[in-house]
């Protein structure tokens, strides 16, 4: 992109730079600044609105509704949400690295067919994926018998319902996410590296710890980005496959709005997200921003 | 040299967990039994039960008259945006403007969903099929705009010079040769729209009205208080669209190649 002056030819005159770089930037800039910018602004302010007797939103400001975050069965959820989102999160990079690593140094042949049946569950209906777990591991479902069969489980177990049947379905969901970025930082991996410090005598544990990860620090770091901030958003997995215990403040968020039409309520669990989401994204932003600016979702793309 | 073969089991291993509950979910939607857990022998029946459910087919409608609507908007408002991000990025005005495209496709669905409901609700708008347009081409928007200014990297400008060195105006050009040369770009774009938009169940889900129940709010309710078998097979249907298309963008991708 030279900005080099080019003298004016053709019929049409072109219009002044400044003016069509704002021409072909002001529609997504408006659509987004009023569907995007103001509702989350909206969310922030109705977080200091008083609930009113109908459960709709009352006239003036208050702090209460914040403060109310504090007591009750709230710090329960957020501290779930938390550790089942890192745990995810955790989960997703450690299946996806050794994942990514052998697609990029697959055959040609075979790469291309590891990466579509990565990209297949990718495009498929989310929720009819959560559906097939609930269908696996319903009580009377096939994986509980095969698991009683082989005296794995009592039972008197349930596979269903609880924080560990939200956790798998949450690594089940995200992975192919985590898998993409790492793939295609370590497709751009030149490999010789490690074979080079592999004939200077280190371990293909060390090789893989000291030459490899660091090569793709870059598409681990999209990946974490890229799990860890919808996980904290979940919603629809806790509330098909989890239970009354496995909450996430999502579902605190859906069950303020659409049981007890408490939107202010609704509004101050969003906005208390909303600042847990923007943390990690800041840091990451900050961390390339020493490093030049590009985007870290392209790669996921 | 011998390579660990630790990535290769766990690549084996990760691709049986993503296949298993699709595997036991189609060969359940044959299955007699109610609730699948014995096996009662094959059937068809619940494809049949599906195509008398009126409701689902309603929805089914609803569902693509947001999407078609949703990808037309969204791929004029992203790729607009990739151009001016490509060819602008350098301005303060395109760092806030890639801020802005950018943070939608990280922020949860949920908080995009309770944002916009309190939005039309305090601007008294109705809510039904058209909340759930303007919901949809506000993530799509985002999305269609990294895939287009993903091409415009390895987009050859000179090639825009060529043509105006040649006499052709801002206009011709931009039409002429800008969007046919943008043309795979702005399609794999519209696709990607096309089907997070028949997906979008969280924010659909906040801006539906009475009415406007579209294909992932029925599956939802069919999910908390429905048949299972049912479900069974209207998944099935919808892998065996979505396992069409993948081969189809791929075949395409392929020739394209060779």
């Amino acid at each position: 992109m030279s900005g080099r002056p080019r003298a004016p030819s053709g019929t049409e005159a072109a219009p002044p730079a400044g003016r069509v770089e704002w021409m072909v930037s002001l529609p997504s800039l408006v659509w987004l600044t009023v569907l995007f910018v103001v509702p989350t602004l909206i969310v922030f302010a109705i977080a200091f609105k008083p609930v009113s007797s109908y459960g709709g939103i009352g006239a003036g400001w208050t702090l209460e509704t914040m403060r109310s975050l504090a007591n009750p069965n709230y710090p329960a959820i957020i501290w779930r949400t938390l550790w089942l989102s890192a745990v995810t999160m955790a989960l997703c990079i450690v299946l996806a690295v050794p994942a990514g690593y052998c697609i990029a140094r697959a055959a040609p042949r075979w790469r291309r067919l590891l990466l579509l049946l990565v990209i297949v569950p990718f495009w498929t209906s989310f929720l009819i994926r959560i559906f097939a777990w609930k269908v696996l591991l319903h009580p009377e479902g096939p994986l509980k018998r095969v698991l009683v069969a082989l005296h794995l489980v009592d039972p008197a177990t349930t596979l269903l319902y609880n924080a560990g049947s939200v956790l798998l379905v949450m690594v089940y969901t995200f992975l192919p996410f985590a898998i993409l970025p790492i793939y295609a930082a370590a497709e751009k991996f030149d490999f010789r590296l490690v074979e080079a410090a592999r004939d200077l005598g280190a371990s293909s544990l060390r090789a893989f710890w000291s030459v490899f990860l660091p090569g793709i620090r870059r598409g681990v770091m999209t990946a974490i980005l890229v799990v860890f901030i919808p996980a904290l958003g979940s919603y629809v997995i806790p509330d098909v496959v989890g239970g009354p215990n496995a909450e996430m403040i999502g579902n605190k968020i859906a069950q303020r709005t659409f049981v007890d039409r408490n939107l202010p309520h609704a509004s101050a669990l969003s906005t208390f997200l909303t600042l847990a989401v923007l943390a990690p994204m800041i840091a990451a932003l900050g961390l390339q921003g020493r490093k030049g600016r590009q985007p870290i979702i392209e790669e996921a793309g | 040299m011998n390579r660990s073969r630790v990535p290769l089991y766990t690549t084996l291993a990760v691709l049986l967990f993503f296949y298993l509950p699709i595997v036991v979910l189609v060969i359940n939607s044959f299955n007699a039994s109610r609730f699948g857990g014995t096996w009662d022998g094959w059937t068809l029946k619940w494809y049949a039960k599906l195509f008398t459910q009126r409701d689902i087919w309603l929805a089914l409608k609803n569902t693509l008259i947001i999407a078609v609507g949703a990808t037309a908007g969204s791929v004029v408002l992203g790729t607009t945006a990739a151009f001016a991000l490509h060819r602008y990025g350098k301005s303060r005005l395109q760092r806030v403007h890639y801020s802005l495209i950018y943070t939608p496709l990280v922020v949860p669905e949920i908080l995009m969903g309770i944002s916009l409901l309190l939005f039309f609700v305090a601007i008294g708008a109705e809510l039904g099929l058209f909340t759930i347009f303007l919901a949809h081409v506000t993530f799509c928007t985002s999305y269609v705009a990294m895939v287009v200014l993903a091409r415009l990297q390895d987009f050859d400008f000179s090639i825009i010079e060529a043509a105006q060195d040649l006499g052709a105006g801002w206009w011709t050009t931009t039409w002429k040769v800008l969007l046919p040369l943008l043309a795979p770009g702005i399609a794999a774009g519209g696709l990607l729209a096309f089907t997070l938009s028949i997906d979008d169940f969280v924010i659909s889900f906040f801006v539906a009205g009475p009415g406007s129940t579209t294909l992932p709010i029925r599956i939802y309710s069919m999910i908390k208080f429905g048949s299972p078998p049912l479900i069974n097979a209207l998944s099935t249907l919808l892998l065996v669209v979505t396992f069409t298309l993948v081969a189809l963008s791929q075949r395409l991708t392929e020739r394209r190649r060779a």
